[in-house]
């Protein structure tokens, strides 16, 4: 742009351009402007919208953990109370339980699936888009529209679609949801389903950065086609892998739509979540003092484990 | 990947027989599993919704066994459960989370990226330390907080805004635009300068231009996550007129005969496997980019 009426952020009036003088101050004006009010109101909204909806409510649950409130009565500071409350619910515990359950479960089923059919995939030629699209698909599915059809699939009689599909193999019917042991399991099998396609995903970009000069050198010094995953593939992926558990982890600690939708937390309690509890403290008991001091509670375990987490990985991946 | 890369195995191995026939045997074993599990659901949802009841419940893996076909049911499910009108609210609700999102992350990539104040390495970290910080923490006192904004008192709830503006705090976008934005050349800033563009101009004018792709991705990912969303719109959209339809289907669910509830379930699942497989590319990118960016 020839002129400087093409700066009107800057403040600088028009027609400046001319004598050496005059265009160094334009610089340093332009070089203040960007240290100054320009910046800042080009920072207001990431400012306003991370107040507001971010590192205001972290502060704030700190706080409110403290208090009694049900924002009708006035606020009361109960210090450690809500705390003693929470740890007292039998409810809790059994919370914890499931949740721990159904992240272990979550694990078994569902970390090495993800992880095998990344590597098959990665050493497709052509076509492997077909099946990067099929394995993603029931990622595409809204949970919601997800789980009211498992719901349905897992029709515990022995015409549900599930239990005519294994009738065909003379087993079943299975209860799936209506059994308190069997209806964890069951969710957990959905969740891993809806959740696998993301994890391959992520995997396959992970194994594409392996330079194949790698795979040629290891060939070079005698590496059959197993020492080359074990040695060279793996190795690649590690970083990615420890990363994708503790995600993992963290993720499926924070379950909710699954266990409400499918179970709302019966039978006999067998799947109710930390997060369905908090759920069920602040909106059905309206009790937001207990229902933000069970969530700092996980939250601190959450931030504990991310910190083993990253100690005991460090050797590994500096190794 | 092209043909001239390799993985683990190399061209003459895939030659050999000893390696070629697992191989292939594993391909076709692969598709058709993943035949089953993710193209399989679908197929039956969509054969369930042109079916009677009795044909899902009594034989649910017969093809019409009663012989008949009821287009009638996504016809019925449309108007009485009112899919058009909640996948309509759906749509905004996606289309403005989109948009606050952009705005949020495309100014903070600005500022952090090409400005650079001398609070900007603050405001980074203050950024990033949100993805470190469990959105659990959050979820009680982020309703309150859109129940009664600060300052202003305003009630955000039944308004699209409390659906709008709380997921465009998001670190990762700010994070992976800012990381698009530094890899533009400095030169292009300092030319535009020289030109006598001010801050807006080499803003709207070279930047947003320049970052189409990246903010493609940015708009994907939320509007796809803004889709599937179901706890956040429940707890503050309570007026039915405003719900998104992932809130709408279990409501639906409760009052309406099976068939066609489940041709509302497909009717629902349309649109996004519709807009996965024309901005395939993009999205798996996407994906693959967050993998890439937390590791």
């Amino acid at each position: 742009m020839p002129t400087a009426t093409t700066a009107p952020a800057t403040g600088v009036p028009a027609g400046s351009r001319g004598a050496g003088v005059r265009r160094r101050a334009r610089w340093a004006t332009l070089r203040r402007a960007r240290h100054g009010v320009p910046a800042l109101v080009f920072a207001l909204p990431v400012l306003i919208v991370f107040l507001l909806f971010s590192w205001g409510p972290v502060v704030r649950g700190l706080v409110m953990s403290l208090q009694k409130t049900n924002l009708v009565d006035p606020v009361l500071w109960v210090g450690l109370e809500n705390f003693r409350y929470v740890l007292q619910d039998p409810l809790v515990g059994q919370a914890t339980l499931n949740t721990l359950w159904f992240t272990l479960l979550a694990l078994l089923f569902g970390f090495p699936v993800p992880v095998l059919l990344a590597m098959f995939l990665s050493e497709l030629r052509g076509r492997s888009w077909l099946y990067t699209t099929l394995a993603y698909l029931p990622v595409i599915m809204p949970p919601v529209v997800a789980i009211l059809l498992w719901r349905f699939f897992y029709d515990p009689s022995s015409s549900g679609l599930f239990n005519s599909i294994l009738g065909v193999f003379g087993l079943g019917p299975f209860p799936w949801l209506d059994s308190p042991s069997s209806a964890m399991p069951s969710i957990v099998l959905e969740a891993t389903w809806a959740g696998a396609g993301n994890a391959v995903i992520i995997y396959l970009a992970a194994l594409t950065s392996v330079r194949a000069d790698l795979y040629e050198a290891a060939e070079l010094d005698g590496a059959g086609i197993v020492r080359r995953i074990w040695h060279v593939m793996l190795p690649h992926l590690r970083g990615v892998l420890l990363l994708m558990l503790l995600l993992q982890v963290v993720g499926t600690m924070q379950l909710f739509t699954e266990p409400l939708l499918f179970t709302g937390g019966g039978p006999q309690n067998s799947t109710v979540t930390i997060l369905l509890l908090i759920y069920n403290y602040a909106f059905v008991n309206g009790d937001y003092g207990a229902a933000t001091a069970l969530s700092v509670l996980l939250a601190l375990a959450l931030a504990a484990l991310s910190a083993a987490f990253q100690l005991a990985t460090r050797r590994w991946s500096t190794e | 990947m092209s043909a001239t890369e390799r993985g683990a195995l190399s061209v003459t191995d895939r030659r050999q027989p000893r390696v070629r026939v697992p191989f292939v045997i594993g391909q076709v074993v692969v598709l058709a599993g993943l035949l089953v599990a993710g193209l399989g659901p679908l197929l039956w949802l969509l054969k369930a919704a042109i079916s009677p009841t009795q044909d899902s419940v009594r034989k649910p893996l017969a093809l019409f066994p009663s012989g008949e076909i009821q287009w009638q049911n996504l016809a019925t499910a449309w108007q009485q459960g009112h899919i058009g009108y909640y996948l309509g609210n759906t749509a905004i609700i996606a289309a403005g989370t989109a948009a606050a999102s952009l705005v949020v992350c495309a100014t903070a990539g600005y500022v952090l990226s090409v400005l650079r104040p001398r609070w900007g390495g603050l405001l980074s970290a203050a950024v990033l330390a949100t993805l470190f910080v469990p959105h659990i923490v959050s979820l009680v006192p982020l309703y309150l907080t859109v129940l009664e904004l600060p300052v202003t008192h305003t009630n955000l709830t039944n308004t699209f805004w409390a659906v709008w503006l709380p997921p465009a705090a998001n670190a990762f976008n700010v994070l992976i635009v800012k990381r698009f934005f530094d890899g533009i050349p400095r030169e292009y800033f300092e030319a535009a300068r020289i030109d006598g563009a001010g801050t807006l101009r080499v803003f709207t004018a070279l930047v947003l231009p320049l970052s189409r792709p990246i903010l493609g991705v940015v708009a994907l990912l939320s509007i796809i996550s803004s889709w599937k969303d179901y706890l956040w719109p429940l707890l503050v959209l309570t007026n039915p007129d405003l719900q998104p339809i992932s809130v709408a289907l279990p409501k639906i669910a409760k009052v309406t005969e099976l068939n066609i509830q489940l041709a509302g379930l497909f009717l629902a699942l349309v649109i996004p496997v519709a807009l996965f497989l024309v901005f395939q590319r993009a999205f798996l990118r996407g994906v693959g980019l967050s993998g890439g960016i937390k590791a």
